[in-house]
C-alpha cells in the first residue's frame, strides 16, 4: 500500500526538527514496507504545532502534531497512516478552528500544495490571474488593481494601483518591478511562509506588475537570514521559466519578463524601498530623499514598481476573481485581507489571514488562546519595532489601518508580538532606540544622533535620574525623530517609545497624571 | 591573503562584474567562499567593478552580514528582537555567554542577530546557519553538545 504525507520545508518546521520527522518517517516506513509519497508542503500557520504532519486519507487531510522524530514509531504503531488513533491525532485538518475561522485569499495554497508543483499550482487556480492580464490592455490591469483598493502590504499601505499608475505613465525604456521580501520586522513572517509555501503566487504576481506597467526585468530582494526562501524562490523560477510563464515569450504572448532574487545582507534599513533600491545597485543601504519617487526614477533611475510580497502575491486573485471580489473583504478604506502574524509570548502563534475589521482581543484569545506563559498579557506591539505598544483598553479596536491611525498606532506589516506582564516597558522603549541606533543608515541626524540620545537618556529613566526632567527631553526628543527623520525608521521609532511612556507609565517610574502625553 | 584566494576573488569578479549592481552579489560570494571578505581583496573588487577602495570598504562595514576576519569554527546567533525577549531571549544570552566560557573561546563566536522570522516559535537561533526554534536552556546545551561531538 502507498501512503501520501505532507511534512513542511517551511523554516519554522525545519528549525524544529521537520528534516529529522522526514528522515524518520522515511525509514519507519521502509522498515516495515510501506511505501510513503512524502510532500514537502508549506506551513498550514499553524506553528505552535509544527512540526505538523498531515495524512492522506479517504475523509481528506488528517494533522498529527506538533510531532517529533521520536514519535514516528508510534504513530506507525497507531496506524497514523489511515488517521489512527493517538495523542497526537488533531482530526481533519480543514476542520480545525484556527484554519477554519480564517479569510484565506493570499494564503489559499499556502500548506496545501506542494510549493514546487506546477501541476499543484495549475489544479488550485495558478496562473488563471496571469493569463486574464495577457488579454487585458495595461490600463485595464492597473484599474483592476486600483478598483481592488489593495494597498501596501509592507506597512505602509500606500494605494498599489496608484503606484503602478504612475510607472505606466512614465515613459521609459527600461522599467522594473522590485518586490520587497526584506522583511525584518520582529514578529513577521507572512512574506516568508508566502515564499516558502507558495513561491508561485509571488512570481505570477511580479508577471502580472510586468504586463501592468511595461517593464521586463524583476528582482526580488530577499534578506540573508532567510536562506530557505532564497533556495525555494530560486527552484520556482526555473520551474516557472521551463513552463513558460517567465522568459522572453510568456506563454507565448511576445511579452517578456526576466525574474532574479538577490540576496540582501543583514541591514533593517533596507527594508525602507530607497535603501533597497540603493542596496540592489550595489551601494550602502542610505535612505534616498523623496521627491523623486522611485515610480519616477527608482532603481538605476528608471521607473519602479516596488511592492511587499503580500501585495504582489494578492494580485493575481485580484486579476482572476476580480476587484469587487477582493474588495468586498474588509471594512472603511482597508480592503481585503491582512496575513496576521501572532507571535511572542502566545499559546497558539502563527499566521492568521483574516478581513481587516478584526480585533486583537479576537487574535489574542480565539485564535491565540491566551499567553505562553500563562501570565496576564500586558502589552502588544501591533507593526514591528516602528509600531506602537498598545494596553488592554485598545485590544476591542477593529484592526483597520484608519482605526489605527485614530489611536496613534500602526498596523504595519501584520505583526502582533504579545508581552506578558513580566515585560519592563521602559526597557522595551530603550530597546527600541537602540535597535534604532543600531539599525540607522546615518544619513539624517535625527534619527543617526537621535537614537543614540534616546538610548542614554532612557538608561537616566531606568535609573531614576532626574526622572521628570528626562521624561520631558525623551518627549523632546521623539518629537524631532518624529518630524525630522527622512524615513520611517527614526520618524517610527518614537511610537513604540512614546507609546509605553503613555499606556503604562508606571514603568518609567512616574505616576499617571505626570505622563503628560499628547499621544495617546 | 593567499594566492589561492586572491584567485578565487579573480574567478568570482569575472563570472559577477557585468550584472548590474555586481558587488552585493560578489561580496556574498566571497564570503561564501572563504569565510570571510580579506581586506586584501578590497583593491580588487575595487579595480574591477571601477569603484574607489573607500566605495567598497563602505559597503563592506555597512551590512552587518559581511566580515573582514576568519569565522570562528562555529558561529551563534541568537535572536534579541521584541517576539523572541518576550519569550526569554535575555535569559538564553546569559546562559550561552556562562556555558561558552567553559569552552574554547577561539572555537565560537556569539552575535546578537535581529529577527530571523521565526517569532512565533521563540526564542530561535541559528548555529552555523540552522535554524532551532524555542530553544530552552536545556535544548541549547543539547545543541552545543553536538557541535561538540559532531566535528
Amino acid at each position: 500500500m502507498s501512503i501520501t504525507l505532507f511534512i513542511p520545508r517551511d523554516s519554522a518546521a525545519l528549525a524544529l526538527g521537520a528534516d529529522d520527522v522526514a528522515q524518520a518517517v522515511r525509514a519507519e516506513a521502509a522498515r516495515r514496507n510501506i511505501e510513503v509519497k512524502l510532500i514537502r508542503n508549506g506551513s498550514r500557520g499553524m506553528l505552535w504545532l509544527e512540526p505538523l504532519i498531515e495524512v492522506q486519507t479517504a475523509r481528506g487531510r488528517v494533522a498529527f502534531g506538533p510531532v517529533s522524530a521520536e514519535d514516528v514509531g508510534a504513530l506507525f504503531d497507531a496506524d497514523f497512516q489511515s488517521g489512527g488513533k493517538h495523542a497526537l491525532n488533531l482530526g481533519l485538518t480543514e476542520e480545525l478552528a484556527y484554519l477554519k475561522k480564517q479569510e484565506r485569499l493570499t494564503f489559499a495554497r499556502v500548506g496545501i500544495t506542494d510549493p514546487l508543483s506546477l501541476e499543484d499550482y495549475l489544479a488550485h487556480d495558478g496562473f488563471q490571474g496571469l493569463r486574464k492580464a495577457l488579454a487585458m490592455q495595461p490600463a485595464a490591469i492597473v484599474q483592476q488593481v486600483t478598483d481592488s483598493g489593495l494597498r501596501g502590504r509592507g506597512g505602509a499601505a500606500f494605494p498599489t494601483g496608484i503606484k503602478w499608475k504612475t510607472v505606466l505613465n512614465t515613459a521609459a525604456a527600461q522599467k522594473y518591478i522590485v518586490c520587497n521580501a526584506d522583511e525584518g520586522d520582529s514578529g513577521t513572517f507572512a512574506d516568508r511562509m508566502l515564499m516558502e509555501g507558495d513561491p508561485l503566487v509571488l512570481i505570477e504576481g511580479m508577471a502580472i506588475a510586468a504586463l501592468a506597467v511595461g517593464a521586463t526585468q524583476g528582482y526580488v530582494y530577499v534578506r540573508s537570514e532567510y536562506p530557505h526562501s532564497i533556495t525555494i524562490l530560486n527552484e520556482a523560477i526555473a520551474v516557472a521559466r521551463k513552463a513558460g510563464y517567465l522568459g522572453s515569450n510568456i506563454l507565448n504572448s511576445g511579452k517578456s519578463f526576466e525574474l532574479e532574487v538577490r540576496k540582501g545582507a543583514g541591514a533593517y534599513v533596507c527594508g525602507e524601498e530607497t535603501a533597497l533600491l540603493e542596496s540592489l545597485e550595489g551601494k550602502r543601504g542610505i535612505v534616498r530623499a523623496k521627491p523623486p519617487l522611485p515610480a519616477i526614477a527608482g532603481l538605476f533611475g528608471k521607473p519602479t514598481v516596488i511592492n511587499n510580497v503580500i501585495s504582489l502575491a494578492s494580485v493575481p486573485i485580484i486579476l482572476d476573481k476580480g476587484a469587487a471580489f477582493y474588495k468586498d473583504y474588509g471594512m472603511g478604506r482597508s480592503h481585503g485581507t491582512l496575513p496576521f502574524q501572532l507571535a511572542g509570548n502566545i499559546k497558539q502563534g502563527g499566521l492568521i489571514e483574516k478581513a481587516f475589521g478584526v480585533t486583537l482581543r479576537e487574535l489574542l484569545y480565539d485564535f491565540g488562546g491566551g499567553s505562553a506563559s500563562g501570565r496576564t498579557i500586558k502589552a502588544v506591539q501591533v507593526g514591528g519595532p516602528l509600531g506602537a505598544y498598545l494596553p488592554e483598553s485598545q485590544w476591542d479596536t477593529p484592526l483597520d489601518y484608519e482605526a489605527y491611525t485614530a489611536l496613534w498606532a500602526v498596523l504595519g506589516h501584520g505583526g502582533i508580538v504579545v508581552h506578558d506582564d513580566s515585560a519592563d516597558l521602559a526597557r522595551l522603549a530603550r530597546y527600541a532606540m537602540k535597535f534604532c541606533a543600531i539599525e540607522s543608515c546615518g544619513k539624517c541626524t535625527p534619527c543617526r544622533i537621535g537614537a543614540t540620545r534616546g538610548v542614554e537618556v532612557m538608561d537616566k529613566i531606568i535609573a531614576g535620574q532626574d526622572t521628570g526632567a528626562q521624561v520631558e527631553l525623551l518627549r523632546d526628543l521623539c518629537d524631532t525623530m518624529l518630524n525630522g527623520s527622512m524615513c520611517a525608521m527614526g520618524g517610527m521609532t518614537p511610537y513604540p517609545v512614546l507609546s509605553a511612556l503613555n499606556h503604562f507609565p508606571q514603568d518609567f517610574g512616574i505616576a499617571n497624571k505626570d505622563a503628560g502625553g499628547s499621544h495617546a | 591573503m593567499s594566492l589561492s584566494h586572491s584567485e578565487q576573488v579573480a574567478a568570482i569578479l569575472a563570472a559577477q562584474r557585468d550584472r548590474p549592481g555586481a558587488l552585493l552579489p560578489i561580496l556574498h560570494d566571497i564570503q561564501d567562499a572563504l569565510g570571510h571578505i580579506p581586506p586584501d581583496a578590497v583593491a580588487q573588487i575595487a579595480n574591477a567593478l571601477n569603484l574607489s577602495r573607500a566605495e567598497v570598504h563602505g559597503v563592506i562595514t555597512f551590512y552587518h552580514h559581511f566580515r573582514t576576519t576568519p569565522p570562528t569554527r562555529h558561529t551563534i546567533q541568537i535572536c534579541c528582537a521584541e517576539a523572541c525577549q518576550s519569550m526569554g531571549s535575555e535569559r538564553l544570552v546569559q546562559h550561552a555567554e556562562k556555558k561558552l566560557t567553559h569552552r574554547e573561546q577561539s572555537e565560537y563566536e556569539l552575535h546578537p542577530v535581529y529577527c530571523l522570522g521565526l517569532c512565533a516559535t521563540s526564542p530561535a537561533m541559528m548555529i552555523d546557519g540552522q535554524s532551532h526554534a524555542r530553544v530552552t536552556p536545556e535544548k541549547f546545551d543539547k545543541l552545543i553538545q553536538k557541535l561538540g561531538s559532531g566535528t
